[in-house]
């Protein structure tokens, strides 16, 4: 649905992004992790026609950005990461004039701008305008716009910025929702966000492509699992020097000390070696009761940090 | 042409939710009454002294209200429309660029050749409001005289035509820059030296006058002013307005390009 091919934009001399490839299917939800300034932002906006890249290609939905640039626009839905709303018109008016621009039928501009308010929950706001609104309801009304013609492709740069925890949730499983069918491209700086939306993710760092995988791929391609954590009912001591002697152990550490009989130990395994099983057969052997043992994940925010400061993956 | 429309109804729409529009057509409701009052009265004062001195009534020629009312107060509105409609233009692209509604605009399936005949269109929109504020005062001049209505009407068509290259030359200027300030007074420099160009022409003299005088605003609403329409004046001004609204074209065209 959207194919990027060596996509590179330079700002008078600076680079914005170099050299970026990448392709995203149909239905899919795609991520966009980086830190600020990577080049996240240049990318939609040479997707949505919005400006063109120095070099490269890049189509949607079959056109090309640059020779087509009407038919992609037709295509498409952006939700620009400021979201620049006219703030003198009202909420149903706003909607209806963009509904119009977006070529949905004359007669249908009223239900169908009827219809999104209810799917973003706007519809008690409609005697509103715009600029009277709090940056949630905005967040709204622009996510709204974008979907107001029912477009394949929705790029979203970052839409859940600078909401209050409660809107971020409704928000999250409101794009969720619109998976499936459409074709969903955002961009995000809060990591737990992108991996629990998104099907695949991008991490681009200084205009770069860092990675392109599925959170748990991209997890399990950076020894994820590494670390164990195990609750052992035993002499605080022993167990220790018990499980130090397992096979690949680099450390373990006391993390939780009940002062009682129950304690918790952090080992550290060398690189890509799983052990739970021999943490499991070391309490067997000791005669000691196994509470837990869970393989600590690494968190996307880890990978992210990892793969930004320049580890090689 | 249904873009057109769309964005042609927003503008009108934001033109009248903001003061804007009742502000610019105010003051030029205002002044230009103002002026016509003055117009007017002299005019009346020296028709009633005329009655009594037939000196003064042969050194001012026919007394017609044509010539000593109606022509002067379309100069005048042509110099009011010279300083309102930059004030009027110059929100139309800088606006939408500091705010950043531009990007979502340009991310539209709409065309910038529509965008820009939509805003164009809403200007011409406020602009013929003020025009039609300003035929009262004809009326006036109706019941308290006998003007000739020929006049009058070449007259406005000179007007608004002349308000259309004005038009778009303000919003080429507000392309440039997203700040308004500045395009309203890139806008109204440029407008004042094509305005007063022609005072120039005949210091110049030769080939050189008759270019600088074709070149001036002024020269062109002449004809309009005496009831007479050339097609040359028309197409002045049609030329005008279509190299700025093609010029706008390029600017944005151009922000597409370097991004």
């Amino acid at each position: 649905m959207i194919e990027v091919e060596n996509l590179t934009k330079t700002y008078g001399g600076a680079r914005g992004i170099n050299d970026i490839t990448f392709s995203v299917d149909k239905g899919e939800i795609l991520g966009f992790l980086g830190p600020n300034g990577a080049g996240k932002t240049t990318t939609m906006r040479i997707l949505t026609c919005f400006m063109p890249a120095t070099s490269g290609s890049a189509r949607v939905a079959g056109y090309d950005v640059f020779e087509d640039s009407l038919s992609v626009r037709r295509e498409i839905g952006y939700l620009p990461e400021t979201v620049p709303l006219y703030t003198d018109m009202q909420v149903p008016t706003y909607l209806r004039f963009v509904a119009g621009l977006k070529e949905v039928p004359f007669r249908e501009i009223k239900k169908r701008v009827e219809k999104i308010m209810e799917q973003v929950g706007l519809t008690h706001m409609a005697h509103k305008f715009i600029g009277e609104l709090s940056k949630g309801y905005r967040q709204r009304v622009g996510l709204a716009q974008a979907l107001v013609n029912d477009p394949q492709v929705l790029i979203l740069d970052e839409p859940t910025i600078g909401l209050d925890p409660k809107q971020i949730i409704e928000i999250r499983s409101l794009i969720r929702g619109l998976g499936g069918e459409r074709t969903i491209i955002l961009s995000s700086h809060i990591l737990p966000e992108i991996s629990m939306i998104s099907q695949r993710v991008i991490i681009i760092d200084e205009g770069k492509v860092k990675a392109i995988d599925t959170p748990e791929k991209l997890m399990q391609q950076l020894h994820a699992t590494d670390k164990i954590r195990a609750r052992i009912a035993g002499p605080c001591d022993s167990v220790k020097q018990a499980l130090e002697k397992i096979d690949g152990v680099k450390n373990v550490e006391l993390i939780e000390d009940t002062g009682g009989i129950t304690n918790g130990y952090m080992l550290e395994f060398s690189d890509g070696f799983d052990g739970s099983h021999m943490v499991a057969r070391t309490a067997v052997e000791g005669k000691w009761d196994l509470y837990e043992l869970t393989p600590v994940k690494m968190t996307l925010e880890d990978i992210f940090i990892r793969i930004v400061t320049e580890e090689e993956v | 042409m249904r873009n057109f429309f769309f964005i042609l109804m927003k503008e009108l729409r934001s033109y009248f939710n903001s003061p804007v529009a009742f502000v610019v057509v105010t003051i030029f409701s205002v002044l230009t009454g103002y002026y016509f009052y003055n117009i007017f009265a002299t005019f009346s004062t020296i028709s009633f002294q005329a009655q009594t001195n037939p000196n003064l009534a042969s050194q001012y020629g026919a007394l017609n209200v044509t010539e000593l009312v109606i022509r002067p107060f379309f100069g005048i509105i042509s110099v009011v429309m010279l300083i309102m409609l930059p004030m009027l233009t110059m929100r139309s692209f800088s606006e939408e660029k500091k705010a950043g509604t531009m990007e979502l605009l340009l991310t539209f399936p709409v065309r910038d050749g529509e965008a820009i005949l939509g805003k164009f269109a809403g200007c011409m929109g406020i602009f013929a409001i003020m025009l039609g504020l300003s035929i009262p005062s004809m009326i006036l001049v109706e019941v308290f005289g006998d003007p000739e209505w020929g006049v009058i009407i070449t007259g406005y068509f000179g007007l608004f035509l002349m308000g259309s290259a004005f038009i778009s030359l303000g919003i080429f200027m507000s392309s440039l820059t997203e700040n308004q300030i500045i395009a309203a007074v890139l806008s109204f420099a440029a407008l004042l030296l094509l305005y007063m160009v022609g005072y120039t022409a005949s210091l110049a003299g030769g080939v050189m006058e008759r270019v600088l005088e074709y070149a001036s605003f002024n020269f062109h609403f002449r004809n309009f002013a005496k009831g007479v329409v050339d097609t040359s004046d028309m197409i002045y001004y049609l030329l005008i307005t279509m190299l700025f609204l093609f010029l706008s074209m390029r600017s944005l065209e151009s922000k597409r390009w370097r991004g």
